[in-house]
């Protein structure tokens, strides 16, 4: 097994949304197990590998230089929390100027009718008003990135 | 030449556009309400970004959203398409305002032919026949009387503020003239709050037939002649055709001269229509200019040298000037909009998610569509789910390949109208070629034919 297709299989793993896959084929065994319990996602990759013959590389593997999609892995975690989606389609702003702190951040406790973000359509700024009561997780969309109609912005924890 | 292409529709006209940019090298961006995320034209595009939720006013009718999907994928030009903001004269200027070439007619072009009576007192001073009739809003009975009468009967009373044929009388002798005036002008009082009246020359069994044109930006026009589209229920056209089964050499050559002739006056650019009725004797008179491309220009690409019309409109908005010559067709084309409507209940609308799709294909075979076997037709908009074209060199060829076609084009999950065009292509007063806008009104459609089990 290559680099490549280790980085495909927990990738694959990760969108398949199982918590653990143990994978044996010729003198490789391989276990994935995602999510730890802290509602992170993080997938981490545990080696078992025979002593003899197997080539140094596969212990060097970083895992956080791993891409991996943790969305779905997260899944089950994520389906308590709400997700904030973009009401129009337009450029994502986090604060009001670039010499202003952002709306929110993670960890914020927020209450409905609190201004979340900004998204700017056509030179108009619209203030993004959340309508739930909650704490901020996650912000899914960088700051002056474009956003389409629906596209999630935030994760939310209602409360 | 543009670089990137935001196709401001959906449908099948969207899909169309984005062909051509394809094959011109052009990126395309395909702008989707949520109701539209399966759509081929999503897929077809470059690039897709989710605009609105599924009503028209929150996402294709929607200035903003259309101009900020515009500036977040950076796209150089706008296609409108038809329908929609193709007509929209706040957009269009929206677009120049914004550096966005808006592929269609400038602002004021807009303003000035969707104005029926600036555009009809501007093709006037162009020297194109109009409707005859009074100059504006008649003011007093015994004025109706004489315009009346220098008009000529029959003549149509018209209410100015009217619409959906309210306040409309037709008279045929001055002795009726005193009762329309009051009973038209009370109606259109009571439905419009204005009972101002003008009179038009009463146009017998009128045809509608259209001649299609492109001008530049020298100020150059050419026509592709023309389309006979007669066949209408409530003001929609079914199937349209060309050359006009009641065209001749010489009216044709009249009525693409004035086309030419108002397009130039105007100084039109772009791809454009200009709409004329011709009554039993052959006058013609202008009704309308349309100031986008149309539902039906593929009969007109097909029946002269394959032109690509939307090719045509992507060039001439990017300035390159036409060739200036008149193109008369060479072969015969007809069209057939097929619609999700049950033709046995009066046209009902029947979306919902096709199960069964089979394309008609072969010789002279054309289909536009975006749908496909498990595509669920959203209920938000228009029913028209594909145009059915053939061409062959002769009427009677087009109309028996349009029946062949019909007859292998297998549409299942959702009703359509394909029933009613196979009983159209078989209709003694179609095939003979004789018909006008009131075609219509005496047809009516047959039994459906027993299932065979």
């Amino acid at each position: 097994m290559n680099i490549k297709e280790i980085q495909n299989l927990i990738k694959f793993v990760a969108k398949s949304g199982a918590t653990e896959v143990k994978l044996e084929m010729n003198d490789v065994k391989i276990t994935i197990r995602t999510g730890d319990g802290h509602g992170k996602g993080e997938t981490t990759i545990i080696q078992q590998v025979p002593n003899m013959g197997i080539p140094q590389p596969l212990s060097q593997i970083p895992v956080e230089s791993i891409p991996v999609s943790t969305e779905a892995a997260s899944a089950e975690e994520d389906s308590k929390y709400i997700t904030v989606k973009s009401p129009i389609i337009g450029t994502f702003y986090r604060k009001s100027a670039p010499d202003q702190p952002s709306f929110v951040e993670v960890g914020d406790s927020i209450k409905e009718g609190d201004v979340l973000c900004v998204i700017e359509a056509m030179k108009l700024f619209n203030e993004i008003e959340s309508e739930i009561s909650g704490k901020i997780i996650k912000v899914l969309v960088d700051d002056a990135s474009p956003v389409e109609f629906d596209q999630p912005l935030f994760l939310v924890d209602p409360s | 030449m543009f670089k990137k292409i935001l196709i401001a529709n959906r449908g099948e006209i969207a899909l169309r556009v984005i062909r051509t940019c394809r094959e011109m090298g052009i990126k395309s961006v395909a702008v989707y309400s949520t109701a539209d995320a399966e759509s081929l034209h999503v897929r077809f595009a470059d690039e897709a970004v989710c605009i609105g939720p599924p009503p028209s006013n929150e996402s294709y009718l929607k200035v903003s959203s259309i101009m900020a999907a515009a500036e977040i994928t950076n796209a150089d030009a706008i296609h409108p398409g038809y329908g929609f903001l193709s007509e929209n004269a706040k957009f269009s200027k929206l677009c120049e305002e914004h550096g966005i070439k808006f592929i269609g007619a400038s602002a004021d072009m807009i303003n000035r032919m969707g104005d029926k009576a600036s555009a009809k007192s501007t093709m006037i001073e162009a020297g194109v026949p109009c409707v005859p009739g009074s100059e504006g809003v008649i003011p007093d009975f015994k004025t109706c009387i004489k315009v009346a009468k220098e008009t000529g009967y029959p003549v149509m009373l018209k209410a100015s503020a009217g619409g959906g044929g309210k306040g409309m009388r037709a008279v045929w002798k001055e002795e009726d003239l005193q009762n329309a005036w009051d009973s038209a002008r009370q109606e259109s009082k009571a439905a419009f709050g204005n009972d101002d009246m003008y009179i038009e020359k009463l146009i017998e069994q009128p045809r509608h037939i259209e001649i299609q044109i492109i001008g530049d930006s020298n100020g150059n026009a050419c026509h592709l002649g023309e389309r006979d589209c007669s066949v209408q229920r409530r003001h929609q056209k079914l199937t349209e055709e060309t050359p006009s089964p009641f065209m001749t050499d010489k009216l044709r050559k009249a009525m693409g001269d004035a086309a030419v002739k108002a397009s130039e006056y105007i100084k039109y650019e772009g791809a454009g229509t200009v709409e004329f009725l011709v009554d039993k004797h052959r006058n013609f008179y202008f009704m309308e200019m349309n100031t986008r491309i149309q539902v039906e220009h593929p009969i007109t690409e097909q029946v002269i040298i394959d032109f690509d019309l939307i090719k045509e409109q992507i060039k001439v908005a990017a300035g390159i000037p036409i060739l200036g010559k008149n193109y008369n067709p060479k072969l015969h084309s007809i069209e057939c909009r097929i619609n999700a409507e049950d033709p046995y209940n009066d046209f009902r609308p029947c979306p919902g998610k096709i199960t069964e799709f089979h394309s008609p294909g072969g010789h002279g075979v054309r289909l536009d569509t975006h749908v496909y076997a498990g595509y669920t037709i959203p209920p938000n908009y228009d029913s028209m789910i594909a145009k059915l074209i053939t061409t062959a060199q002769t009427r009677e060829e087009a109309i028996s390949k349009m029946k062949r076609a019909l007859d292998e084009f297998v549409v299942e999950g959702v009703k359509t109208t394909i029933p009613f065009h196979l009983q159209l292509m078989s209709d003694p007063r179609y095939v003979s070629g004789d018909y006008t806008t009131a075609f219509m009104d005496d047809f009516v459609m047959n039994e459906p034919e027993e299932e065979e089990e």
